[in-house]
């Protein structure tokens, strides 16, 4: 079994947001670049699965729609243990296109499982996907919290508004993996590191399709009213502020 | 021309969220000039399936088979892609929630449609149709152009008000084949929490972070949640360190959620933090460490120990209650 893991590359979640050319633009200077989290997850979950001999998994390999400023972030994820990566040329904001730029690198391989997160921590789309196993005609599973393979087929556990489900599913397929999947993102070694400088970065040019959608501009979110102080002596006075002044309770 | 919705049922019923679906996009249809139409899947009894008219829904077409009992996104959203076209859906709006995220997509690649996901408001503008979405884990907000005829809309929970609207509802009932569309994902197990108020549907979160010190400090949090009808929650270091379960994790990775009241009980409130929390409404900060970021995001705050604060608001809604 091959397992493709679509990565996402984002500002560190810690980075302060700011937007350039009277805001119409991510200002990108001294933004540190890093793996989207859930995709780090993602193949976390694929490297334990293809270290357990019984799921037989044989190759991990990841998947990025960018330029080249992307690809110290994927050597880093070639670190952490992924065999080869494929980087889809181009810079797209749209989720439209860069779930084409991906189909194009599925069509190409042979892949049993595709492993998406669940939204990347920039556009928060929760879009690529869906889309992906759209356009790949492919069974798709979400908010996956709990992977295993036995037999070719998946076991999923999955999270639904009010529980979980159980899911089994036959490959080809498309995982889209939220927090759960694995414990801890994996940390490359120090001989991952060395071995990441010559794994294949094979570069895929395409003509890129139209775009749905466009940013227009961002907005900083209002700064919320100063917050109002309550005497700690006094706890209780907050149940009354809460009830007459912001009519909650 | 229509706007149509997907109106997602529980166990045969609708929630508040359905309705706030039906309210938006009743707004929607007005901007537009249309009328607005809802599709149900699963088995709904007509009774519940024509509350949706009490918001505007001037249309519902039911449909129901066994095949379509367990949610497969691949098949809902053929469905509801051909009757979207049927219908002459030009916005098409569903929930930014389980389903909705994985249904929504699906149908942007079906029906060549942009996709505003997670947004928040009415559009600005219907021509060009311009819509507000959270980006940037809630550090921002994207004016975002949906640049195709057919536009799809997935609305945060809790963002939009109910606006009741009552219209004259048809019902109708369809048999559907499926017409070759395939469930390919077999459910073998569904675990439904039991009793406690779900999260993502609580209008009242009461939430405790590491500044509880120990799993066993929690009985005020819980004892407050249950006087306020509230859900619990925690942030991360608390479900890492197995104090709580990862359910309740609120937060950039965890659980994004928009009550209309959130308690940040000794929880600092970094950034990852804030991004799950940051769309409730109204947020009260009780934390010893006057300097914590989470009084910057809150409306009301207090300074102080959450083991003596907490008994004492305790007090006071037991006796808001007695009153």
């Amino acid at each position: 079994m091959n397992i493709l893991v679509c990565i996402s590359v984002v500002p560190d979640t810690t980075t302060k947001i700011r937007f350039a050319d009277d805001n119409t633009r991510l200002d990108v200077a001294g933004v540190q670049w890093v793996i989207n989290p859930w995709d780090e997850l993602s193949l976390t979950r694929a490297l334990e699965l293809k270290d357990d001999a019984s799921a037989g998994v044989n190759q991990v390999s990841i998947a990025h729609v960018g330029t080249t400023a992307s690809e110290p972030t994927l050597r880093k994820a070639l670190a952490m243990g992924a065999d080869n990566a494929f980087r889809v040329n181009g810079e797209f904001n749209d989720a439209y296109q860069v779930a084409a730029g991906l189909a194009e690198v599925i069509k190409a391989g042979q892949f049993d499982m595709v492993l998406c997160g669940i939204e990347s921590s920039d556009y928060n789309g929760s879009n690529v996907g869906s889309m992906l196993a759209e356009m790949l005609e492919l069974p798709s599973v979400s908010a996956i919290s709990s992977l295993k393979v036995e037999d070719g087929k998946a076991l999923i556990i999955r999270e639904i508004d009010g529980g979980k489900e159980v899911i089994s599913v036959f490959a080809p397929f498309v995982g889209i993996v939220q927090k759960g999947i694995a414990k801890e993102p994996r940390i490359a070694s120090m001989r991952g590191i060395m071995q990441a400088r010559t794994k294949p970065i094979q570069v895929i040019e395409t003509a890129a399709t139209e775009a749905f959608t466009r940013v227009i501009r961002f907005e900083p979110p209002q700064p919320r009213a100063a917050c109002k102080f309550i005497d700690p002596d006094n706890a209780g006075e907050l149940i009354s502020l809460l009830q007459k002044e912001a009519k909650l309770l | 021309m229509s706007v149509l919705i997907y109106a997602e049922n529980w166990d045969g019923k609708f929630k508040k969220l359905t309705f706030e679906l039906a309210s938006y996009g009743a707004r929607i249809a007005e901007m537009l000039g249309t009328k607005l139409i809802a599709v149900s899947i699963g088995n709904v009894e007509e009774s519940e399936l024509k509350q949706l008219g009490r918001f505007g829904v001037e249309k519902v077409i039911a449909a129901d088979n066994k095949r379509l009992k367990q949610f497969d996104s691949q098949a809902y959203s053929g469905l509801i892609a051909q009757l979207a076209q049927k219908e002459g859906a030009k916005v098409i709006i569903l929930a930014s929630n389980n389903a909705g995220k994985s249904i929504a997509p699906r149908l942007s690649v079906r029906l060549k449609a942009a996709l505003g996901s997670g947004v928040n408001k009415l559009p600005l503008s219907t021509d060009p149709f311009v819509v507000s979405k959270k980006v940037f884990s809630g550090n921002a907000f994207a004016q975002l152009l949906l640049d195709t005829p057919v536009k799809i809309i997935t609305l945060l929970q809790n963002s939009f008000d109910l606006g009741e609207k009552p219209v004259d509802i048809t019902v109708e009932n369809l048999q559907t084949d499926l017409g070759g569309l395939e469930v390919k994902t077999e459910v073998i197990e569904i675990r439904k929490q039991e009793g406690n108020i779900l999260l993502t549907d609580a209008e009242i979160v009461v939430s405790g972070g590491r500044g509880m010190k120990s799993p066993d400090n929690w009985q005020p949090i819980v004892e407050l949640a249950e006087l306020l009808n509230a859900a619990t929650a925690c942030s991360r270091p608390v479900s890492d360190e197995g104090w709580r379960p990862h359910e309740e994790h609120t937060g950039q990775t965890g659980k994004i959620i928009a009550p209309n009241l959130y308690f940040a009980v000794g929880i600092s409130g970094a950034t990852q933090h804030l991004a799950g929390v940051s769309s409730s409404k109204y947020i009260v900060a009780i934390n010893n460490d006057k300097s914590a970021p989470i009084f910057e995001a809150a409306q009301y705050g207090i300074v102080g120990d959450a083991q003596k604060v907490l008994p004492q608001i305790i007090e006071a809604v037991k006796e808001l209650r007695n009153k």
